[in-house]
């Protein structure tokens, strides 16, 4: 199933809210490591410590193209190195989902129109879905998995969960990742520049108002440090 | 999409020369946020991309010496944030940081948003055939013509085509008589920037006047005191993160409260970026009132020919010039 990694699983939803929305990220990032959907991910990123072994596991599925339509990338993601043969075609979007079962970036409309699938190259927010996947060679790539600190929430993900800045979650990968790159871009200093900044990421949901008062505090806690 | 050969050269040369022997069908990609969209859409179909965002030290932003200089891979974004062009010239940095979003910024090169393709839905939205567009497939006829035509052009449309020029950048870089540096299989050249862009006439599949192979290595704006009291003003159907519906881009030369020279150009209104000479004339030598910005922005309006939905832009263009004139002014004298 895929989105296994994004939802909390039926049944067992917490009647308290907060509790349900807290164990939100934890089963995120379990899942993504244990999951039955993310066999590769699950060899890539469980065995950190061998880069050869990353190559293997990543290299699986056989190419539809010929070989000078193909190429081999490496990069670094979320702190891991990988590396992985590709078709030239693949976008970053779906290097991350479909080969490395990253499915915390999410499409939304695969056009750079909505901002659910942004991740940072090399500390800087961009639209996956419009990214080739060659450009990310030598690069740093950070995905909402590689966030927080351990089980520690990042304070942005915590303001989102404290300010409700969510309904059904599809946006929220996305809006974090750009609000995390907001506010070190020092964009973060009003409200009004929130929404200027923020406009890339649409929710339709329309979480909006929640979305920028998280921004708003995570923002303040990540100055304190 | 179709499959295509990716190559990365790291200089300049060596991309032009990539270019050359791969013959027909390849094209350089930069940040992609126009190229790989429309390859998406099947709407480009190139079969080598040259990737040119590995050439080393093509990404410089000079602001010393007698003109501006920004190389063709600086991000829009990073212009939109320098210091100097923030505030000396508010033109340049408002059409970046009014286009598009953070994201798109970051990957968006200078030299690829001169060369961005026109959002007009039947152009994005029918290469499986539903709806005809002369400038996806020429001869076939054009869906906007009789179709919903809000968004079109009402400056410099052809019978064959009215899709609207999309870019901002490209807009304040008309007003402010901005030069490209080219470099070709038949080596280096400069072109103003108004030079660039084709009206449709019975061509519209031709947009740009690049020959095969040739790369915009830098952009030149001359420095001018009109810079300080200038602005990219931009109405659109929300806030932010949308294409304009009309746009301005105004740099006074001021004389007191007379203007001695006026920089006008027109975004979201026409079928390239757009100067406006009957308003620049009409300004010369005037004390800036309301009124008189006003009779301005109707003059630039005054050789417009709307179609069936877009009529309002008229009366929108007119006013977005009036309102970035007295922006201008107000500015000039800070
Ligand atoms: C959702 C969305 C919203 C947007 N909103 C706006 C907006 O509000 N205002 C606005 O102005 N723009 C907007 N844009 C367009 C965006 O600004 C352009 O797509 C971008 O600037 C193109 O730059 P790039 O580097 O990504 O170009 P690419 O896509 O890499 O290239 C574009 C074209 O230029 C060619 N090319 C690139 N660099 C060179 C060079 N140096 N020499 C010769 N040829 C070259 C390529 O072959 C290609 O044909 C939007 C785009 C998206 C997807
Ligand atoms: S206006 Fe131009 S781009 Fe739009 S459908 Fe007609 S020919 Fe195509
Ligand atoms: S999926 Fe990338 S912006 Fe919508
Ligand atoms: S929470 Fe549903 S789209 Fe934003």
């Amino acid at each position: 199933m895929t989105g296994s990694d994004d939802m909390p699983e039926d049944g067992k939803a917490d009647t308290d809210n907060r509790t349900a929305r807290s164990g939100f990220f934890t089963l995120s990032r379990r899942s993504a490591l244990e999951g039955g959907a993310a066999i590769a991910a699950a060899a890539i990123f469980a065995d950190a410590s061998s880069p050869a072994k990353t190559a293997t596991a990543a290299q699986s599925a056989p190419l539809p193209v010929a070989s000078d339509q193909a190429l081999t990338i490496s990069a670094t993601i979320n702190g891991q190195p990988v590396a992985a043969e590709i078709d030239a075609r693949t976008s970053l979007l779906d290097l991350l989902r479909e080969r490395l079962a990253l499915t915390g970036a999410k499409k939304g409309c695969d056009h750079g129109q909505c901002g659910a699938c942004t991740v940072h190259v090399d500390g800087r927010r961009v639209a996956s879905c419009l990214t080739l996947a060659a450009k990310i060679e030598g690069r740093e790539v950070l995905t909402i998995e590689g966030l927080s600190d351990g089980a520690a929430l990042h304070p942005m993900q915590q303001a989102f969960i404290d300010h409700d800045a969510l309904q059904c979650g599809y946006c929220t990968p996305g809006q974090i990742m750009a609000a995390v790159a907001c506010v070190a871009e020092g964009n973060a200093t009003s409200k009004e520049r929130i929404r200027e900044y923020m406009s890339g990421n649409i929710c339709r949901c329309g979480a909006y108002v929640g979305i920028v008062a998280a921004i708003e505090d995570a923002a303040s806690k990540m100055e304190r440090g | 999409m179709q499959p295509f050969t990716y190559m990365r050269p790291t200089t300049a040369p060596d991309a032009v020369s990539a270019f050359a022997s791969a013959g027909a069908d390849a094209r350089y990609i930069a940040g992609g946020t126009t190229l790989y969209d429309l390859m998406k859409l099947n709407i480009e179909q190139p079969r080598h991309l040259i990737d040119i965002t590995a050439i080393a030290g093509l990404d410089k932003i000079e602001t010393d010496g007698d003109r501006l200089r920004f190389e063709a891979l600086a991000p829009m974004s990073a212009v939109a944030t320098n210091d100097v062009i923030i505030r000396d010239y508010p033109v340049l940095a408002e059409a970046l940081s009014k286009a598009a979003s953070q994201q798109l910024r970051n990957m968006a090169r200078v030299g690829g948003n001169l060369l961005q393709r026109t959002r007009c839905m039947y152009f994005r939205n029918g290469a499986d055939g539903v709806y005809p567009c002369n400038k996806r497939e020429p001869g076939s006829g054009c869906a906007a013509l009789r179709g919903l035509d809000r968004g079109q052009a009402v400056f410099g449309t052809s019978d064959a085509c009215t899709a609207v020029s999309p870019g901002d950048f490209p807009v304040a870089l008309v007003a402010m008589d901005a030069q490209l540096e080219i470099l070709g299989p038949a080596g280096s050249r400069t072109l103003p920037i108004g030079d660039l862009y084709r009206l449709p006439a019975d061509t519209p599949h031709l947009e740009f006047t690049l020959a095969p192979g040739e790369m915009i290595t830098a952009i030149v704006v001359p420095k001018t005191a009109a810079g300080r009291g200038s602005t990219y003003h931009k109405i659109r159907d929300r806030e932010s993160y949308a294409f304009a519906l009309a746009s301005a881009a105004v740099a006074l030369e001021m004389d007191g409260d007379q203007v001695s020279r006026a920089h006008i150009a027109l975004g979201g209104v026409a079928t390239k970026p757009w100067r406006a000479p009957e308003a620049e004339l009409k300004l010369a030598g005037q004390r800036l009132t309301p009124e008189v910005a006003l009779d301005a922005g109707r003059a630039a309006f005054s050789g417009a020919s709307p179609g069936k939905y877009n009529g309002f832009k008229v009366e929108l263009g007119a006013r977005t010039v009036a309102d970035a004139l007295l922006i201008a002014a107000e500015r000039s004298r800070s």
